[in-house]
């Protein structure tokens, strides 16, 4: 198949596109239609004229500086900058007269006057919008140079001729580890200041001083590129005209000379990159304008962090072992595939044919999921697979199927342009989901109205231009008692939108519901002492969600970890109908997926009760589909799910195990009972890209290929199916669909697939959602939302617009129940956990990038109370024990958690965090209860026994023999 | 599992159920665990009440006698 192959280049058109009334003019005499609003340089590059520029490009709104872009308008006087002069009816613009020229060759020459000439040898040489400028003016001359005797009238050389400084010169700034700014080169255009406002949100570059002291420069005085607020996204970079804001592997390796049009590996958001080649080598990653999750836009982690493919760690040989206390010994391919085949259906001889099972990756693409899954049920013969949507979604699946229909967002991310009111609920955007979170503060900074449910003050509660309207701080494991309270106050006080209940929603059940959500107990005054929110604050902000225009609610793992994950989800997709607030733009429940693919991992069939699209086991006609086609017997019974294989195993009925891309000792809860569990499989085969912490129990090792080496699709977090596309050749030697197919021929099977299209095929084929799903439609429109059917040939932004999946939606009862986890004396602490912007996950990856300068290590937060009852200060050793389990890690003192609760993140593996979690889980999924587990906090020396015996076992498990000569 | 996991987990779904309207909590609690559950977990739970249920809601034990009747017959 053909490669989606751009110019690296795209056409920039100047300013942002606009919608209105279309609006006529002639430029150069050529007659061009553009909605109102719309700037007289981009009719112009709409007309295929383009208008010198520099301060302006379609990422940020104009802001006429550079004064290139001047054109003359008949009948107005002087001549006005293009990009910031709106079109008007019967416009005749001439943007090419020998007046417009003079004046922009003597702007380019004022410009050029203070830039060093040194463009044969500058990174951006052949990227450089100045460069450009100069050759499309005309620019041949320039007159101005410094006065004989004065000091250096410029910025860009140090030194003037007899060795004295130039004051006015500023050293490069490369203290991020990605790109560097080299003030030298800066010609002040305020692009930079703009992408970081406008586009990221974050607003830490500023521009200080006035005239020809102006810099651009990052934070207060004294900061750097690091140490100011700066979050790495790149927009600035991609908004630099020059060579000042550049990337550090461009300066290493050259410009680019084609690209790859991908997406990126990490978060639910699934953006669309440019991968940015010279020759076989990848230079950067650059955020494609014409992605539709993303529009342009990046974080620190798909923009940079890609370094882990060539980190020395990964493994790219097979490897096997008899005994985990061995040392790794690498084999060929078949040798390893052998084995490990042997082994499987040796243990389904001695021990029954469910006693191995698989676990499918969120990482990998859908094609690869969908094998994996298909060998348990039609090589294993059984339905044990599942996925680490477990984890973390598998609430929103059961949870938003019982009350919709369908278990995915109903939105797609433009929908956010639309909200008025957004609630964000147990998710922290600006860390987890970037770029979603840059633009939801875009439009909360036009005006939407946000409240923030978490019991921590996550960034969005409050920073530059945004502050959340309510923050209600509750307590870790009080979801449903929040939620059901501002259900309680939106029925008792008349604000539902009765006419949307009546006709789309089963008006029984909403009458069972309406007499027990009124209920006084549900009142926010009957549970304040419980979840620690004041009544007041939650009445308000459960009115302005009723009241105030479209309002989304969008919700992370703060609310599927708990033990009433699922029953939250019910409450939240509650609050959604209640208030009328489903099935158009700007509205909607909005599950902000961890990993890239989970969502697709859990449309592809990886639960053990569900085929893919959803359809459980024991509907004997959906077997049907797949017996016919796979021409075996499928299980009508439901398979066992992550943690009921672990228990399975230490009861000794669950032996094998082939798990790809997930690291389950590091990411599940309670470490000691995965690692019993891992240590009484006889055949555990990882297949991942490092020896990750699992590996250390397993006997065969599979070396994975990274997202940069293979084709396939990812779904994220809006339904949006995502080509990935192969960017540079696997080198480990095979894309992981190659790796499971030879795993199931090892063991019997005749699959015979030769490119992932194939695989999308028989998906299309056998899933209805997936009906009009193939390669050649995702390369015709970039990407599509499912479902694709005869219904919706192009897919489906929106879901539930005329009518629910399931018909009527369906209010559920939600009693809150409370989690048997509690503090109390010997616990006193609530822990919960979470993620931060520059690592991912596990760590694994990010890691083993340069993103480890922002966060090197797991820390404890803490409130200054609970640290000074301890004698903690900041930056302590402390020991967090749990009746799991105890670690160490260093303290951080901050009021950003509330008395009576900490927090950490579970990025690195010598912290191990889930070594302190439980094996309490959500009562319908099993989702484990990361959210909350009482603590004791106290101070310590340094690692625990248990971290070290840990790191010495690792150490020993990772040992490898030299290869044989 | 432990036999306190298990009671746990079979509690706590009893609990979801029994708050819901209606008056066939039993079944909707078996129709669950015949759902999600694998029948080695299913047969967990029939061998604790055979050995006497202990700490089990009776719900959950009224819903383990639909799920056996069920297999008997099915």
């Amino acid at each position: 198949m053909k490669d989606f192959i751009i110019p690296v280049r795209e056409r920039d058109m100047g300013t942002p596109a606009r919608s209105g009334a279309p609006v006529t003019l002639t430029i150069d005499g050529v007659p061009v239609t553009v909605p109102e609003g719309t700037s007289v340089m981009r009719a112009a590059a709409e007309a295929g004229i383009q208008v010198p520029k520099l301060c302006a490009t379609d990422s940020v709104e104009a802001f006429g500086s550079c004064r290139l872009c001047v054109v003359e308008i008949e009948g107005r006087r002087g001549t006005p900058a293009s990009c910031t002069t709106p079109v008007a009816e019967g416009m005749e613009v001439r943007t090419g007269s020998d007046r417009v020229r003079k004046i922009r060759r003597g702007v380019m020459e004022l410009y050029i006057s203070d830039h060093p000439l040194d463009c044969l040898t500058c990174a951006a040489n052949g990227d450089c919008e100045l460069q450009d400028m100069a050759g499309m003016v005309g620019l041949r001359d320039v007159r101005y140079a410094a006065p004989e005797g004065a000091g250096l009238a410029n910025h860009f050389e140090a030194r003037n001729t007899s060795g004295a400084a130039n004051p006015e010169w500023l050293p490069k700034d490369d203290s991020n580890p990605y790109f560097t700014y080299d003030p030298s080169k800066c010609i002040v255009c305020s692009r930079c200041v703009r992408a970081c406002e406008e586009v990221q949100g974050t607003f830490a570059l500023t521009i200080e001083g006035r005239g020809f002291d102006s810099r651009v420069s990052a934070g207060g005085a004294g900061d750097d590129f690091l140490t100011s607020d700066c979050v790495s996204c790149g927009a600035c970079v991609q908004a630099c005209p020059t060579a000042t804001l550049q990337e550090k592997s461009v300066i290493e390796l050259g410009t680019p000379d084609r690209s790859v049009v991908t997406t990126c590996a990490y978060c639910g958001v699934g953006c669309s990159f440019k991968a940015e080649m010279n020759g076989d080598e990848l230079v950067r990653m650059v955020p494609y304008k014409h992605g539709k999750a993303n529009r342009g836009h990046s974080c620190v982690k798909g923009r940079f962090a890609y370094g882990y493919a060539h980190h020395q760690d990964r493994i790219l040989k097979p490897m096997i072992r008899e005994r985990i206390d061995q040392p790794w010994r690498e084999v060929e391919w078949d040798e390893a595939l052998s084995f490990a085949a042997a082994r499987l259906r040796g243990i389904q001889a001695r021990h029954g044919r469910k006693s191995v099972g698989v676990i499918t990756s969120s990482r990998c693409t859908n094609e690869e999921t969908y094998l994996v899954q298909k060998l348990a049920r039609a090589v294993f013969g059984n339905n044990n697979t599942d996925t680490c949507a477990r984890v973390c979604h598998s609430p929103t699946g059961y949870g938003l199927g019982q009350t919709f229909g369908t278990s995915a967002g109903t939105q797609d991310f433009d929908s956010v342009e639309q909200t008025d009111v957004v609630i964000v609920i147990g998710a922290n955007p600006t860390d987890g989901h970037p770029v979603f979170a840059s633009r939801l503060k875009k439009r909360l900074r036009a005006g939407a109205k946000l409240i923030v449910i978490d019991p921590r003050r996550i960034d969005l509660v409050k920073s530059p231009h945004v502050q959340a309207a309510h923050h209600l701080p509750l307590r870790p494991g009080t979801n449903v008692a929040v939620v059901s309270a501002m259900a309680h106050v939106i029925v008792t006080e008349g604000l539902m939108d009765e006419a949307f209940i009546r006709t789309r929603c089963d008006w029984d059940e909403f009458q069972h519901y309406a007499e027990f959500i009124s209920d006084p107990r549900h009142s926010p005054e009957a549970t304040e002492m419980l979840t620690g929110v004041p009544a007041a604050s939650l009445r308000e902000a459960a009115r302005l969600f009723a009241t105030g225009g479209n309002g989304a609610i969008y919700y992370g793992l703060g609310v599927t970890e708990h033990s009433q994950g699922s029953t939250t989800v019910m409450g939240i997709a509650n609050l959604a109908m209640l208030t009328g607030n489903i099935g158009r733009p700007g509205v909607g429940v909005n599950p902000l997926r961890g990993q890239n693919n989970v969502q697709g991992a859990c449309d592809m069939g990886s639960f053990p009760h569900e085929l893919p699209g959803y359809r459980h086991v024991k509907g004997a006609e959906v077997r049907a589909v797949y017996e016919q086609l796979w021409g075996v017997e499928i299980d009508p019974e439901p398979g066992l799910r992550i943690p009921n294989m672990l228990d399975a195993a230490v009861d000794g009925t669950f032996k094998g195990l082939y798990c790809q891309g997930e690291d389950i000792l590091q990411s599940d809860p309670d470490t000691k009972h995965v690692a019993a569990g891992l240590a009484a499989m006889d055949c555990v085969i990882v297949h991942d890209l490092f020896l990750n912490e699992t590996a250390n129990y397993a006997h065969v090792f599979l070396p994975g290929s990274t997202f940069l080496e293979k084709d396939g699709t990812f779904t994220n977090a809006e339904r949006r199916i995502n080509r990935v596309r192969r960017v540079i050749p696997p080198r480990n030697g095979y894309a992981d669909w190659e790796i499971t197919q030879m795993l199931a021929k090892a063991m019997g099977a005749d699959w015979g697939y030769t490119h992932p299209a194939q695989i999308m095929e028989e998906i299309a084929l056998t899933t209805p959602s997936f009906a009009g799903v193939d390669y050649a439609l995702l390369e015709e429109k970039g990407s599509v939302q499912w479902p694709v059917n005869d219904a919706a040939p192009e897919g489906t932004p929106l879901m539930h617009v005329d009518g629910f999946v399931r018909g009527k939606g369906r209010f559920i009862v939600t009693e809150y129940v409370a989690t048997d986890e509690r503090s109390g004396p010997r616990f006193p602490l609530l822990l919960t956990t979470g993620r931060i912007l520059s690592q991912y996950n596990v760590g694994a990856q990010t890691r083993r990038t340069d993103n480890v300068i922002w966060h090197a290590e797991d820390v404890l937060e803490i409130h200054p109370h609970d640290a000074e009852l301890r004698g903690v200060a900041d930056g302590d050793w402390v020991r967090l024990v749990s009746r799991s389990g105890e670690t160490s890690l260093r303290a951080k003192i901050t009021d950003r958690v509330s008395p009576g609760v900490v927090y950490t993140t579970f990025h690195h593996p010598d912290t191990q965090a889930n070594v302190i979690t439980t094996d309490y889980s959500d009562w319908a999924t099993n989702c484990p209860e990361y959210k909350v587990t009482a603590v004791q906090v106290s101070l310590s020396n340094g690692p625990s026994e248990w971290q070290e015996d840990y790191a010495a076992q690792a150490a020993q498990a990772r040992r490898i023999l030299p290869a044989a000569e | 599992m432990s036999p306190e996991k298990m009671v746990r987990m079979a509690n706590q779904i009893a609990i979801f159920f029994k708050t819901q309207p209606g008056d066939d909590a039993a079944e909707k609690i078996a129709q669950h665990l015949s759902d999600f559950w694998e029948p080695r977990m299913r047969d967990q739970l029939h061998a604790h009440i055979d050995a006497g249920g202990a700490g089990l809601d009776p719900l959950v034990i009224a819903a383990d006698a639909r799920i056996r009747a069920a297999t008997a017959e099915g």
